[in-house]
Order: C-alpha cells, then sequence, then structure tokens
C-alpha cells in the first residue's frame, strides 16, 4: 500500500468518508509536508497552516454530520497565487501586488470553500502568468521534483510542483498558453484545461482574458475530473461563463474503453521541433491506442504554423490592457518620485519599480500591437488567423474525437537555458497555444520518461464543450500507461529528502 | 532594416507609463525586434475577407438582472489604498504646476 501522502485525491476522499483518517489529519500531514520540503521546491509562496486547520475541522464535522457537501470535502488543495483569497495576500508573482490583500475571495476559490476543502496555501508562479519556468517569479523559482536543477514548468510551476513533489494531493492552475499543461508534462503528473467560460475567472488576476481558464493540477485522470466538478459552473459575475452544464466529468472520467476512440494525430504537431526522446514516447503510445482497439487518423491542421505568432500579439495585447489597472491609485506598491511629481510619474516610476523583464516587454509589445498604424496588420491579422484555427479544429474534430500531441517539445530545461531568449521561451508552448486559442478543452497526461530519464506528456484535446470526451479518453490513455508500467508514472519520481 | 528602434521603445513605454532607463531601452528594442519580426507572419496568413475572432466561444448580450446588491463598505474599498484622505483615494496632482 503507498504512502498516504502519495494517494489519489479520490481515494482521500473515501478513507475520510469511512472514517479511516480525518481531514485534520490529512491536512496536517501535508501542512508538514509542505513546511518541510518547501525550502527545496518553492511551491508554496504563503501556506496558511492556521485557516487550512480551521477550515479541516469544519470539513470533519460536516463529514460526521453526514453533510458533507462534495466528494471530496476534506481533501486539502493548493491554490496559484493569482487567484483572489480574502484571507490570504495574493502576489500573482509579481512586487507590485506584494502587500495586497483582497476584499472577495473568486469564484473558484468560494467553491472549494463552499466544498469545505481546506486551502493549505498559495502557489508560485510567474509574474502575472507570464512565462513557462516560473523563472520571472519575483520571489525565486519554483524547482522540479523530478531534478531541483530543472524548471517545473510555468506559469503554474508552483502548483505543479507541489503536486508531484506531494507537498499537496491536488491544486488548481490557470492555462492561457499551456500554464497548466506544460508543467503538468514536465513533472509528471496531469493538468487539465476546460472549455473556455466553464469556469469562472472572476476573482482569476487577468492575464489575458479571452485565452485565461482555471482548471485542475492532480496527479491522475479521475482527480482533475473531480476537481473541475467542484470548480466549473456558470457564475453571473463571469460575463463569458457558460450558461450550459457539460456534465459530470467523473462519470466520464471512469469510461477507460477506448475501442472505436477516434484519435487524431495532428500532422503539424507530430514531426519537427520536437526532441528524439519525445517522439519516441508518443510514437509508442500511437501504437498503445492501436492495440487498444482505437482508430488513428491524421489530421492537417495548416494554420497551426501561426498559432504562437497569433497568440503572442493577442496576449500582449490583452495583457497590456489588463494590467492598466495597476496605476498606484487603488491597490497595489506605489513608488514616489522625488520631488512634487505629478500623478503620470508616479504611475510610471511604480510600473518601473513594480514590474518584471517579461510584463514590461509583454506590455510594451502589445502596446505596439494596439497602436494605431499597426493596429489592422498586426492584432487584426492575428484574430483572423485565430478564426483559421477554429476552422482547422472544426474540420478535425469532424474526423476525431479527440486529437493528441505531445504536450511539449522538450522535457524540463535548466534553470537560465532559455531566460535571455524570450523566442525560445515563447516556442515551448508551441503545442498547447492553440487550444487556448479556439476555446477547446485539453488536458495532459503522463507519456513516459524521455531525455534525461525525465517526465514527457501527452495532450488529448477535444471540441468545445466535450470535457467529458475528453476525460475518457485521458482515463483509457492513462489506464493503458499504467498497465504497460504496473505503476504510475509518477511513481517513479524521486523522494524528496531535505539534507 | 529594424521595425523596432529605441525610439520606437521610448515612445511605446511612455504610453504603457512605464519608466525606462538608457539600458532597458536598448535591450527590449534588440528582443522585441526579434520578436516582432517572427510574429508578423501572421500578415501573409490571412486575407481581407477572413472574419475575425474576438472571443473563443460566441456570446452576445450577457446582461444580468438590474437589482441592488450589497458591494463593498467604503471602508473596505479603501483597504488597499496606497494613500487616502476623507474616505477617498489620494493622489498626486494630476496637472504640472508650470
Amino acid at each position: 500500500m503507498s504512502e498516504l501522502h502519495k494517494k489519489p485525491a479520490s481515494e482521500l476522499a473515501q478513507m475520510l468518508r469511512s472514517g479511516e483518517v480525518t481531514s485534520v489529519q490529512l491536512t496536517e500531514l501535508f501542512l508538514d509536508r509542505a513546511e518541510k520540503l518547501n525550502p527545496l521546491t518553492n511551491s508554496f509562496l504563503r501556506i496558511n497552516r492556521e485557516t487550512a486547520i480551521e477550515q479541516a475541522k469544519h470539513a470533519d464535522e460536516l463529514i460526521a454530520a453526514g453533510k458533507a457537501p462534495s466528494v471530496l470535502t476534506g481533501v486539502p488543495i493548493a491554490v496559484k497565487d493569482n487567484l483572489t483569497t480574502t484571507d490570504a495576500i495574493t502576489t500573482a508573482g509579481s512586487k507590485i501586488l506584494e502587500n495586497y490583500l483582497p476584499q472577495y475571495d473568486s469564484t473558484v476559490v468560494s467553491k472549494l470553500r463552499a466544498a469545505a476543502m481546506p486551502i493549505l496555501g498559495k502557489t508560485n508562479l510567474d509574474e502575472f502568468a507570464m512565462g513557462s519556468s516560473t523563472e520571472f517569479s519575483a520571489y525565486g523559482p519554483s524547482k522540479n521534483p523530478w531534478d531541483l536543477e530543472r524548471i517545473p514548468g510555468g506559469s503554474g510551476g508552483g502548483s505543479s510542483s507541489a503536486v508531484s513533489g506531494f507537498l499537496a494531493p491536488i491544486a488548481i492552475g490557470s492555462d492561457t498558453g499551456g500554464s497548466i499543461r506544460f508543467p503538468a508534462a514536465v513533472t509528471g503528473s496531469v493538468g487539465a484545461k476546460p472549455t473556455y467560460g466553464a469556469v469562472s475567472r472572476y476573482g482569476l488576476i487577468a492575464l489575458a482574458s479571452s485565452l485565461d481558464q482555471v482548471g485542475p493540477v492532480t496527479n491522475d485522470v479521475l482527480d482533475a475530473a473531480l476537481l473541475q466538478d467542484v470548480i466549473a459552473g456558470h457564475d453571473p459575475m463571469d460575463s463569458t461563463s457558460l450558461v450550459d452544464s457539460l456534465g459530470q466529468m467523473a462519470d466520464f472520467a471512469s469510461k477507460t474503453d477506448v475501442k472505436g476512440l477516434r484519435v487524431g494525430v495532428i500532422k503539424q504537431l507530430a514531426s519537427d521541433g520536437f526532441h528524439p526522446g519525445i517522439k519516441a514516447r508518443f510514437d509508442e503510445s500511437i501504437q498503445l491506442l492501436v492495440d487498444a482497439g482505437a482508430e488513428i487518423v491524421e489530421v492537417d491542421c495548416p494554420s497551426f504554423e501561426y498559432a504562437v505568432s497569433a497568440y503572442y500579439l493577442i496576449l500582449p495585447a490583452e495583457a497590456s490592457s489588463n494590467l492598466a489597472r495597476f496605476d498606484a491609485v487603488r491597490f497595489g506598491q506605489r513608488v514616489l518620485p522625488e520631488g512634487n511629481p505629478t500623478i503620470e510619474r508616479v504611475m510610471a516610476a511604480t510600473r518601473e519599480a513594480g514590474f518584471g523583464p517579461e510584463v514590461k516587454r509583454r506590455i510594451i509589445l502589445g502596446t505596439y500591437a494596439l497602436s494605431s498604424g499597426y493596429y489592422d496588420a498586426y492584432y487584426g491579422s492575428a484574430q483572423k488567423v485565430r478564426t483559421l484555427i477554429q476552422q482547422d479544429f472544426e474540420k478535425a474534430f469532424a474526423a476525431a474525437d479527440v486529437l493528441i500531441s505531445p504536450t511539449a517539445p522538450t522535457t524540463a530545461f535548466k534553470f537560465g537555458e532559455k531566460l535571455d531568449d524570450p523566442l525560445a521561451m515563447y516556442l515551448n508552448d508551441v503545442a498547447t497555444i492553440p487550444a487556448n486559442l479556439a476555446g477547446i478543452p485539453g488536458i495532459s497526461v503522463p507519456n513516459g520518461l524521455a531525455e534525461n530519464d525525465l517526465p514527457s506528456g501527452l495532450q488529448i484535446l477535444a471540441a468545445a464543450k466535450n470535457d467529458g470526451v475528453m476525460y475518457s479518453a485521458a482515463a483509457g490513455i492513462e489506464k493503458l500507461h499504467n498497465d504497460k508500467w504496473g505503476k504510475r508514472m509518477i511513481d517513479f519520481a524521486p523522494e524528496l529528502e531535505v539534507n | 532594416m529594424s521595425e523596432i528602434t529605441p525610439e520606437t521603445v521610448r515612445h511605446l513605454a511612455s504610453l504603457a507609463r512605464i519608466l525606462v532607463t538608457d539600458e532597458e531601452v536598448e535591450k527590449l528594442a534588440k528582443e522585441l525586434d526579434v520578436i516582432v519580426e517572427s510574429v508578423a507572419t501572421v500578415k501573409g496568413a490571412v486575407s481581407a475577407d477572413t472574419p475575425a475572432t474576438s472571443h473563443p466561444i460566441p456570446m452576445s448580450n450577457v446582461y444580468r438582472e438590474d437589482v441592488v446588491k450589497p458591494s463593498l463598505s467604503q471602508q473596505e474599498a479603501l483597504s488597499n489604498a496606497p494613500d487616502q484622505a476623507d474616505g477617498k483615494f489620494k493622489v498626486n496632482a494630476i496637472l504640472d504646476e508650470e
């Protein structure tokens, strides 16, 4: 029997219901691990022992009274620090929000509270979720539990390292171009981006509003489905929130038969640019699916060639206007230059001191893309590419139930490797970006060890609002892998130890 | 010819209200020039009659009921203010004295 901290949330939930363990015991176990191991991984920006224990006591009372509001009641969770919490400073990884204590909870956090899930703490991220490595966090990078010299992916490297290092059983992330899926791939965990609008963005500190989506970070597919069921649902506080229910994801995740499943392999994401090990694991998974009775079809998505370019125009454009709110007036840092400065000089000095290099780069790029004379050529063309990508997906999903690709071109790289080459960093997201541009759901599941004996990920995409189809396929592929490996891939990870 | 010159960066930074040093201007101009050259490929990918997409899942006219609901108190709204006076946000002068 595996140790308690390595058990999936679904099993912990059963143990809570049967009385084998209490939420206070579980929460203390993970708090102890988080406090001990965080100096190694820097997964958490803040650990909330007191409030987490209080919430666990409340969960135990509800379970004892037979009034547990959710399947996951009592299971502790970590939350990415770009979701507002009224009881914990929320920084979004930025210095400009160093002391920001939100006046309201994000809807996702409200739903976790309503489900009585203790919140262990807030996890690290690249500043305002801009990055693929957490190296752009104002509070130092998080480390990959598989190799502490390497990045845990980004922007959600705090959540991915917390879950893959078993500092938390499950976590919340946000995905604008791959910030849930890329970290999952390089840490051997599971990360899902639901259909745009399935989960409320209210209280998510906005990066690019037409691309951002909150989702689960876990160690298996069923846990991701269970967590999506907790956080999804219509929210009148988010005008882009979907009105229709997408069903119970946990039901879909319990269907693991891939026989007859039409699996599309995206031509443009199956060849060039992927490391040999990544490609080899991907081809093996295709064979595994064929052997299990799935039908493989090749799909052509020619516009994907322009996805990264379109993304790095749309994202900076939206980010530059979203981040205009950091004006040193209502919240956040205020830096006063000497003399008797005007408000404009205060803003400029504050934004100079409060924002890091990647945020400045993207704000200025976005300002350029939106500026008069360039708007049509850049932002306008990028929005048209977005239409072409949606059309490619439409055609692909006419031929296939799900599409697959490697999640990322490489395994985890070393710190500093891409820090001075923004374009190289941006190309990490080549496989994950199209889903955000089209608003469709995507999940990354472990796909075996590749270069340097490090994890690689398999991405599974489904048509918009077909999150259930995605979870069934992901659970099916996960089962084929686990049967082959004899255990979960995460169980191959080295033990974290403090010297 | 590079599209992003140090002068462009200075102008954009002032539009974005970010103070930049000479050193940053030089660095940003080089980096942004490479990025802009790369993303400019979108221009050749589309035609005049390709429709633009601004929102991934089509939606229109999302309204809420026009009913009064509890909101933040003045004190709560000001709780993160860098400076305040008389229950209001306090800021520096908007106009130069000259």
